[in-house]
Formats: structure tokens, C-alpha cells, sequence
């Protein structure tokens, strides 16, 4: 059965301080890539830490419909936090075994190495695969991060800025085989990002949140608008087709003030 | 292309089966190197005995004179498996509050649990003053025993607050250092000469405190601990990736880190309750066995644990073999041989590491 997921007036405070209130998206459904665009402070990480179940708040996370416990999501929804450097004395394959392995049974069987050293396989990573996590580049470091989530078998997978690192020839590859994984697993997938023609070629539907609230949702071409760049991005700038494939974003500069 | 990829397949998991199988040899040799310090240990001492004649009255051989074999089983079996008992204890300790801190510094030491248990011990042995009223033979022990976990939650609550971050923990475990340690200086100050005495010689840390009872009971916390610590490996593993990920991988950090910390105040309490303050064990035992296993808690935990009893079994024969005919509280040796091979370590290995 293809996962769906469907978020319900979802908030998030630290405290007192509300820093995202009454996010509330269709059913987002497996196949599809949602992209999660705005400023820096947004709530973007604070929403994906929502709906990861890492964070409490008011609001239904529902799973096919049903609002889940953090709990039952963390079994289906698969995370991948901002990449964050490590200084633990851990193999690249020894950190993604890790990442299938968290049961109480510490033993490894055949299957599991098998989903090792397919999700290795399918980033292109093997001549990594037992550098320590510690000697690894950024760009590496998001593909490692990949194959942890890769390896569980998502239902649901949330990625945070997961191409933030990497250089473009990467950026396209992971994109595209993000996309390649959503369309042939039925893998829903939600992305942050902040390329927005990077977002333009991958994602089938574009939310835009803006200090701690979804200021729009829909798809990629109907949500990127020169209004979409003057008010959240305040920037000028227009979008324009440039193959028969995408569109693109032309910045002309950040908006001018008239006095 | 196919053919070349399924090959890099295959050599990954062949990769990664070796390593694990090398893996279990570095633990065989510790654990070869740990029988091999406890015999010269239980052979060191006024009288000197033999390789052969040590395993031979193990052994229970009819060729060892009664007066020999009382010596090595009653006198020095005790001594020398509480150092490899204490050190296994403290070490494991050190091996997870690096781990649930995520912080190479952590050690019972470093953190001032040690210092909290010599305060505790300092109030029975200078003013008689037992924390619970009861169990007065095991006052000191006792009094040690509450302070140090009391020590190690406080420690473990200030880590849970929002924003506090790994120098935070680190900064606080100083403070309580110099807390506890201003404490007992005052203890000192007002203690009669004859208390004084017992309260420094304590707080050097000594095996000869060593009886098959206080043994028995951390032997028993060393063999409930161990498997509580092996049943959460992926789970602690994970933590040292960082707490957003481990959570993402499913761990239920709160808990883990709890449960761990719990653990870990007695394991790293009971030991130094009974034999006083051992410095750097913890924190050297898993910085070995980290650098040569890695962090891989399936094997970095066994590696912690057995790298930590070598440690101190070894020291405890150079405390017998520096002066002849005396034994220097170990607690001095373990600091003086414990950090130049620390510093010598890291200066080898500094790039694997950290």
C-alpha cells in the first residue's frame, strides 16, 4: 500500500515561544516529492522535527489518514536531519548498518548487509565505505546521511537541506535519484531545500513556509511566481522556461525601495 | 559494468566481515594480555613466586606448599581481581558517560563523581557521620556510594536542560570537582591527625582494601551492568552520531540516556566507594579500545571493559614492582602511567581518532 501523508493544523512551540502554528497540507501522497522552501527561520527543520515525531505540538500528523503517535510514525517516516559533524570512530558501513539495526537483537544477518551495500551502491559510494565518518567532506557526509535513510526502507522520507553540501554535478544526481526513488519505491517524499530550480525540476508540489506559518502549497510552477521572490525572498526576479523540461528562476537583484 | 558493480558489492560485505573478525582477535588479545597481568600480579608481593608456580597453585597442584597456595588465594586473589573487576567497572562507566554526553572528556573522574565520593567518604572517616543510618561496617563505602550517584544524576538532570551543550557538561563536572575537593580540603582542615591520615590515604585509592565480600558485590554490579549496557548497542552506538540522528534512527533518546546514566552512576560508584579514588581508567581504558575498535558498542563496550581491567591490573603490578617490598597506592600509579600513554596515544593515532 502506498503511504500518504497529510498534516492538520500542525504547530510547534519551544516554551512559550510558537514558532510554527496551523500547517495544514492536502495528503501528500507516496510517489510524489513535496519541496519545504522560505527563508532561513522559517520552521522548516522545526516542522520536519514535527512531523518526525521528535517534537511535540498541537496538530494531527496522520499516516493514510490516521493521526499517529511519534511513536508509530518513527517506525514509517525516515529523517535526515541537517548534516552535522561527527567525531566518532565509526566506518561509513558500520554507520549505515547502524542505521537499519535498532532492534535489541545485536546480530547482523546476510539481509542486512545485503541493504548495506545497496543503499552504498545506489549513491555511488562504495570507495568510501570504510573511511572513518570523522575524515569525510560535507558533500559526503549528506550522501552517508542518504544511505541511512535509504537503507530503512522508508515509507515516508524527510530530508532536511539534503543537498546543501554537495557540488552540482551531485546536487543533479541525488535529486534525480531522490525522484527516480519516490516514482519506482511509491516513496513519499518531503525535501527542504533552498535551490528553487533545483526545486522547479524535481518536486511535483512546492510549500512555502515563511516565519512559522504556510504562506502556500501547490504545484512547483504555480507556487514560484516573481510575487512568491519579491515577498518572501525580497528579491526581483523572474521565471522563465528554459527547456522543454523545467523552468527557471532569473534573479535581477534584491527589490529596490522607492522613497 | 553490472558484473564490476556486483563485485563491489560482494568485496563491501567480505570488507566488512573481516574487519568485524579482526575486531574479535584485538578483544582475544586483550583478554590474553588481561590473564597474563592478573598471574604476575598474584605473583608479586614480599614473597616472589614464579609464572609456573602461580599457575600451578591455581591449578591447585600437590607440587605448591599449603603456605603458597594461602598466600595466592587468600591474600592476593582478592587484591587482583578487584583490579581487574574495578577496572573494568570504571572504564564501561567512562566508555558510556562519553558515549550518553557525547563527550571524548567524560570520566568518573572528570566529572567529579570520584571527588563527590571522596567527600562522602571523608564525612564517615572524620566525624563518623553515615548518610543512612544503618550498615554501619560499610559507612565509608556507603557514604561514598550516595554521593557519587548523587554526583552523576545532578550531572545527568543539568545535561537534559535546553542548551547546554557538550562544554557546558564539561565545565559543570569542573566545577563539582573543585566543589567537592574544596569540601574535603575543609573535612581535612577540621580532622584530627590521626583521621586526617585515614581520609588522605582513602583518597589515594588502594586495592589492598580489597575482601572476597566487597569483590563479590562489584563483581555482581560489573555482571548486571554489562549486558543491561550490550542489549542498547545499536542504540548507544547511534547516540554518538548525535542526538537528532539517533532520535531519527528511531531511539528513544530520553530513555536511553536515562536508563544508561542510572547504570552508570553505580558501576562507576560501588568501585570507587570500595577502594578509594582511581584516576584516569576511565577515561584512558575507553580511549584505548576506541582507537583500536572503534565505536561500534558491540565490541567498543567488551574492548572498554577488558582494555580498563588490563590497565589496571598492569598497574598494579608496577605499584608492587617500583619499591620493592611495598606497595604504592595505585591510585598514584594509574595518574603517573595513565596520562603519558594517553598523550602518546593520541599523538599516534590523532588523525583516526578525533
Amino acid at each position: 500500500m502506498v503511504a500518504t501523508l497529510q498534516l492538520n493544523d500542525v504547530g510547534v512551540r519551544y516554551g512559550k515561544v510558537e514558532v510554527l502554528s496551523g500547517i495544514t497540507t492536502p495528503a501528500l501522497k507516496g510517489g510524489e516529492v513535496t519541496a519545504v522552501i522560505g527563508p532561513n527561520a522559517a520552521g522548516k527543520s522545526s516542522l520536519f522535527r514535527r512531523i518526525a515525531g521528535l517534537l511535540g505540538g498541537p496538530g494531527d500528523v496522520s499516516i493514510d489518514g490516521i493521526p499517529g503517535s511519534p511513536k508509530q510514525s518513527a517506525s514509517r517516516i525516515c529523517y535526515m536531519p541537517q548534516d552535522t559533524s561527527v567525531n566518532t570512530v565509526l566506518t561509513v558501513y558500520e554507520s549505515v548498518l547502524l542505521a537499519r539495526k535498532q532492534g535489541a537483537d545485536p546480530r547482523v544477518s546476510d539481509a542486512d548487509l545485503e541493504a548495506v551495500d545497496e543503499a552504498l551502491g545506489a549513491l555511488s559510494i562504495e570507495s568510501i565505505a570504510f573511511k572513518g565518518l570523522s575524515e569525510l567532506s560535507g558533500g559526503q557526509r549528506q550522501l552517508v546521511s542518504l544511505a541511512q535513510t535509504l537503507v530503512r526502507d522508508p515509507e515516508i522520507l524527510l530530508l532536511d537541506e539534503p543537498t546543501s553540501a554537495l557540488d552540482l554535478h551531485r546536487q543533479v544526481e541525488v535529486l534525480s535519484l531522490i525522484q527516480n526513488l519516490a516514482r519506482v519505491r511509491q516513496i513519499c517524499v518531503v525535501l527542504a531545500i533552498h535551490d528553487l530550480n533545483q526545486v522547479l525540476r524535481v518536486a511535483d508540489r512546492v510549500m512555502v513556509i515563511d516565519a512559522g506559518t504556510m504562506v502556500r502549497c501547490g504545484p512547483a510552477e504555480a507556487v514560484i511566481t516573481p510575487d512568491l521572490l519579491r515577498e518572501i525572498y525580497k528579491v526581483e526576479g523572474r521565471i522563465e522556461r528554459c527547456s522543454r523540461l523545467c523552468c527557471q528562476v532569473i534573479i535581477d537583484g534584491p527589490v529596490v525601495h522607492q522613497a | 559494468m553490472a558484473h564490476s558493480a556486483s563485485i563491489a558489492v560482494q568485496s563491501g560485505r567480505g570488507v566488512y566481515r573481516a574487519l568485524v573478525f579482526r575486531k574479535k582477535l584485538v578483544l582475544l588479545a586483550f583478554a590474553i594480555v588481561l590473564v597474563l597481568s592478573v598471574i604476575a600480579d598474584l605473583g608479586l608481593g614480599p614473597a616472589r613466586y614464579s609464572m609456573r608456580e602461580v599457575v600451578l597453585a591455581l591449578a591447585g597442584s600437590p607440587e605448591i606448599s599449603n603456605q603458597v597456595s594461602v598466600v595466592i588465594w587468600d591474600i592476593r586473589m582478592p587484591v587482583a581481581l578487584m583490579a581487574v573487576v574495578v577496572g573494568a567497572a570504571l572504564s564501561a562507566a567512562g566508555a558510556q558517560m562519553q558515549t550518553i554526553l557525547n563527550n571524548p572528556l567524560a570520566s568518573p573522574f572528570t566529572l567529579g563523581i570520584s571527588a563527590a565520593a571522596s567527600f562522602g567518604a571523608s564525612l564517615a572517616l572524620v566525624f563518623g557521620v553515615g548518610i543512612l543510618p544503618f550498615a554501619i561496617e560499610y559507612v565509608v563505602s556507603i557514604n561514598a556510594l550516595l554521593m557519587a550517584m548523587a554526583a552523576a544524576l545532578f550531572i545527568h538532570l543539568m545535561s537534559q536542560k535546553r542548551g547546554v551543550t557538550v562544554e557546558t557538561i564539561v565545565l559543570l563536572g569542573i566545577t563539582l570537582v573543585f566543589t567537592f575537593n574544596a569540601l574535603l580540603a575543609l573535612v581535612q582542615f577540621l580532622a584530627s591527625e590521626q583521621a586526617l591520615a585515614a581520609v588522605v590515604f582513602w583518597t589515594m585509592g588502594s586495592l589492598t582494601r580489597a575482601t572476597w565480600p566487597k569483590l563479590a558485590i562489584t563483581t555482581l554490579i560489573v555482571v548486571v551492568a554489562l549486558p543491561l549496557f550490550f542489549r542498547r548497542a545499536w542504540a548507544l552506538t547511534a547516540l554518538r552520531l548525535g542526538e537528532d540522528k539517533a532520535a531519527s534512527f528511531g531511539v528513544n533518546v530520553r530513555r536511553v540516556r536515562l536508563e544508561t546514566m542510572l547504570v552508570v552512576s553505580v558501576l562507576a560508584a560501588v568501585p570507587v566507594a570500595f577502594v578509594g579514588t582511581i584516576g584516569f581508567v576511565g577515561l584512558v581504558g575507553p580511549h584505548i579500545a576506541r582507537m583500536v575498535i572503534g565505536e561500534d558498542q558491540r565490541f567498543f563496550l567488551p574492548a572498554s571493559a577488558l582494555s580498563g581491567a588490563a590497565m589496571l591490573s598492569l598497574t598494579s603490578v608496577i605499584s608492587k614492582s617500583l619499591i620493592p617490598g611495598s606497595i604504592i597506592p595505585i591510585g598514584i600509579i594509574t595518574a603517573l602511567v595513565g596520562v603519558p600513554f594517553l598523550f602518546s596515544l593520541i599523538m599516534t593515532n590523532r588523525r583516526r581518532a578525533w
